[in-house]
């Protein structure tokens, strides 16, 4: 039983953790473009990454 | 620049100005695009949303649109400028997710706590337990219950009530009662069963409110916007850019061949065609001389010209129309969704069977805590949990399905309009027909004509012209090279190819107002061809009248062009059409159907459509449509085939099938579980399989319309 004053506020933190950072991508405008997020991976950053390879 | 930074608007010193680039489709153009931008002079970042087919830019403030859009068009992208400034950030869907998010979270958590309650804990860890519910789920309701709250009261205000209203109350009730049985340290609190109720009619919320904007932005990214304003001559000789709401009469506005009217004037120098499809429905150029009136909205294409404003802004013929639109749009606005004519039924029912429970109990003396328990499990089992999910879910599946079909549906209460449609009216010009002139016999020249042909006519705007570019260029025909073209407004064009004089012009034997609109193409030495056009009808339009006799739809034309050009194109579909009709005309027309009981489904692409698009019980418009005729549109379609219509109404009505079956699901469900809730049989246990149970299977009844639209 003494284990529920540990594992209870743990599973608590997790969740509101992972609220947190769901609201935090949220307001950063993470879900604002979502079919150009999946194009974005495709364009290369820049030049000297390609001739790094 | 392609991490998704800081955002543009960060740095204040910079404006901002949003840009439709509707031609945006891969992964390279975001670059392209956003790296040629960056690049440029005064541009300190640009940001593409792709999935709303726009560019941010921040730039330096004394950049002017027009500079913009020659930037992006140098770029190979064809770009508008988009007349309202930045949405705003919160809007209406955000919150919802946040609330959504919130319950989520809650709710998983206190069926954590739940479930062990149900699995035997008692004593002092349920109390224990049934006090950390409390604190996840009080916090909760007041925030994601807001929306239900905030709506099922506005309803209540005005006397009326709708599915907010019991689930506001019921929400509200057990939420109270499961904390007083915290406090007693009772055997039940449904904690669980509240938040989770709030959790899935938030998902069936936040669905309704994506669709909405995703088809908003589809349709933003679209919007040929009429001109955001002119280059103004100053009376010292000076010139400068100034919007369209800050013309005023008498300004003098220098207006480039390929631009938009900003404001209605009177031609004072020069002479130009001018496109007015968009307020006549004409598809042929209309010749404007100094003196002639022009009204904004029209497009001039061949020649610049000063014109004087005579009107502007909300007193433009252009804004007219837009206020008849606003007048027509009013009868729609009173229609009631589905969901809500079902809540008008439901949510009495609903109240008078807990009321009804409570009260039995009373008086088979169960006293009031437990009468008021089981009143409590009532009113959380009949909560119209699937009802809230059956209508959404079925709509956004058939808007994503519809979507990659082509066919963008603004709100979930225009797919229910759709299938209700009995009756289809067409516009000709750009509806029924391409609204673009299509050569009729370029057969007639010979492969190294025609490329003398695309060499000459590639410099020119005229619609003609670029009939013939495009014509040609599908064969695959390189251009020849040809030398000193010049353009003469209402004469043609005129060149040197391998020393020859070629010459494209006017055909003076066929009148211009005659149903076919020709040219005549002329190599010094070689006989002259004269090349005819018309207004080519649509990939699909001769099938689509007999497609729709099938599912019971009857159509004919109405048409503001004249009765000889519409003539072939009735005959051609097999439809009877009324021609010459103003806009006025056609609302009244639409107005006598729907005295007699008939559903319009109007079908019209320009801004003489607008007010009959906007009257119709449902209207459908093409990509190509008026700025005007596609906001007044329920629905749009993208490409040339006008197929589109049919699917679209045939998805429709799978989707109202769909929909009943799954408000028979809910009922049934309701049927079974009510009694035993009316017994006292229901836990929270009980209540939390029942609401997720009956939700899972409307979900999954929905998820059958994915292939609707094929």
């Amino acid at each position: 039983m003494s284990g529920l004053a540990f594992l209870i506020p743990v599973a608590l933190l997790l969740g509101l953790g992972g609220l947190g950072a769901f609201l935090w991508a949220l307001r950063g405008g993470q879900f604002d473009d979502l079919d150009g997020a999946a194009l974005r991976i495709l364009i290369e950053d820049d030049k000297k990454n390609g001739a790094d390879r | 620049m392609n991490a998704p930074g800081p955002s543009p608007t960060a740095s204040t010193a910079f404006a901002e100005t949003l840009i439709s680039v509707p031609s945006l489709r891969c992964a390279g153009c975001i670059a392209k695009l956003e790296d040629g931008l960056a690049q440029a002079p005064g541009i300190a970042a640009a940001r593409v949303n792709f999935t709303a087919k726009r560019v941010a830019i921040a730039h330096a403030p004394d950049m002017a649109v027009p500079d913009l859009l020659d930037m992006i068009g140098s770029l190979g992208f064809e770009a508008q400028p988009l007349a309202e400034a930045a949405e705003t950030k919160d809007s209406e869907s955000r919150q919802l997710v946040r609330a959504m998010a919130v319950a989520g979270f809650a709710s998983m958590n206190v069926m954590l706590l739940s479930v062990s309650v149900w699995s035997g804990a008692d004593g002092a860890t349920r109390d224990l337990f049934h006090w950390l519910s409390a604190l996840i789920a009080l916090p909760t309701v007041a925030y994601s219950g807001r929306p239900f709250f905030k709506s099922a009261w506005a309803a209540l205000r005005h006397g009326r009530t709708n599915m907010d209203v019991p689930i506001a109350i019921g929400v509200a009730l057990v939420s109270a009662l499961s904390l007083f049985e915290t406090i007693v340290g009772g055997p039940h609190a449904y904690f669980d069963g509240a938040v989770m109720l709030l959790f899935f009619l938030l998902v069936g919320r936040v669905l309704d409110s994506v669709m909405r904007d995703r088809a908003r932005d589809g349709v933003t990214a679209l919007l040929k916007h009429t001109a955001p304003g002119a280059l103004v001559l100053k009376p010292d000789g000076s010139t400068a850019w100034r919007d369209a709401q800050s013309l005023a009469p008498n300004m003098r506005m220098i207006v480039a061949a390929g631009e938009r009217l900003a404001a209605d004037g009177v031609i004072e120098k020069g002479e130009s065609h001018f496109d007015r499809a968009l307020m006549t429905g004409e598809s042929a150029p209309q010749r404007a001389l100094p003196g002639d009136a022009v009204h904004a909205g029209t497009l001039n294409l061949d020649a610049p010209v000063t014109v004087r404003v005579t009107a502007a802004g909300p007193d433009t013929a252009i804004a007219d129309i837009a206020r008849m639109m606003e007048n027509a749009g009013q009868a729609r606005s009173r229609y009631v969704r589905l969901a809500d004519r079902a809540a008008r039924l439901y949510a009495p029912a609903v109240h008078t069977l807990a009321a009804l429970s409570f009260a039995g109990w009373m008086l088979a003396g169960a006293g009031w805590h437990d009468a008021l328990l089981i009143a409590v499990a009532v009113l959380i089992i009949t909560c119209p949990c699937a009802l809230g999910l059956a209508v959404p879910a079925a709509q956004i599946v058939v808007a994503g399905a519809l979507m990659r079909a082509g066919v963008l549906v603004k709100d979930g209460s225009a797919l229910e309009r759709l299938a209700d449609a009995d009756r289809a009216l067409f516009d000709k010009t750009g509806t029924l027909t391409l609204g673009r002139p299509e050569p009729d016999n370029l057969a007639d020249l010979s492969t190294g004509q025609q490329s003398v042909l695309l060499g000459l006519v590639r410099a020119s705007r005229h619609p003609l012209s670029q009939a013939l570019r495009r014509a040609i260029e599908a064969e695959g025909i390189a251009a020849a090279d040809i030398h000193a073209i010049a353009e003469t407004p209402g004469t043609g064009l005129s060149g040197a190819w391998q020393g020859k004089a070629v010459r494209l012009g006017r055909a003076d034997d066929v009148d211009g107002a005659g149903s076919a609109m020709a040219c005549r193409f002329e190599i010094a030495g070689e006989t002259a061809i004269t090349l005819r056009f018309h207004d080519q009808l649509r990939p699909g339009a001769v099938a689509l009248p007999a497609e729709l006799g099938a599912l019971g739809i009857s159509s004919s034309i109405l048409s503001g062009d004249r009765t000889a050009a519409v003539a072939p194109v009735a005959r051609a579909l097999g439809l009877t059409a009324q021609t010459a009709m103003l806009p006025e005309d056609k609302l009244a027309s639409i107005a006598r159907l729907s005295a007699g009981g008939a559903k319009v489904l109007m079908v019209g692409d320009g801004l003489n459509d607008g007010p009959a698009l906007a009257a119709g019980h449902v209207s459908m418009a093409p990509a190509s449509a008026s700025d005007a005729g596609q906001n007044a549109a329920d629905a749009v379609w993208l490409g040339d085939s006008i197929a589109p219509v049919a699917t679209a109404i045939r998805a429709a009505r799978r989707t109202m099938r769909v929909v009943r079956q799954n408000f028979a699901i809910a009922i049934g469900y309701n049927m079974i579980a009510v009694p035993m809730a009316f017994l006292g049989y229901v836990t929270p246990l009980v209540a939390a399989l029942a609401m997720s149970g009956s939700s899972l299977i409307v979900v999954g009844n929905a998820l059958r319309l994915r292939k609707a639209a094929r």
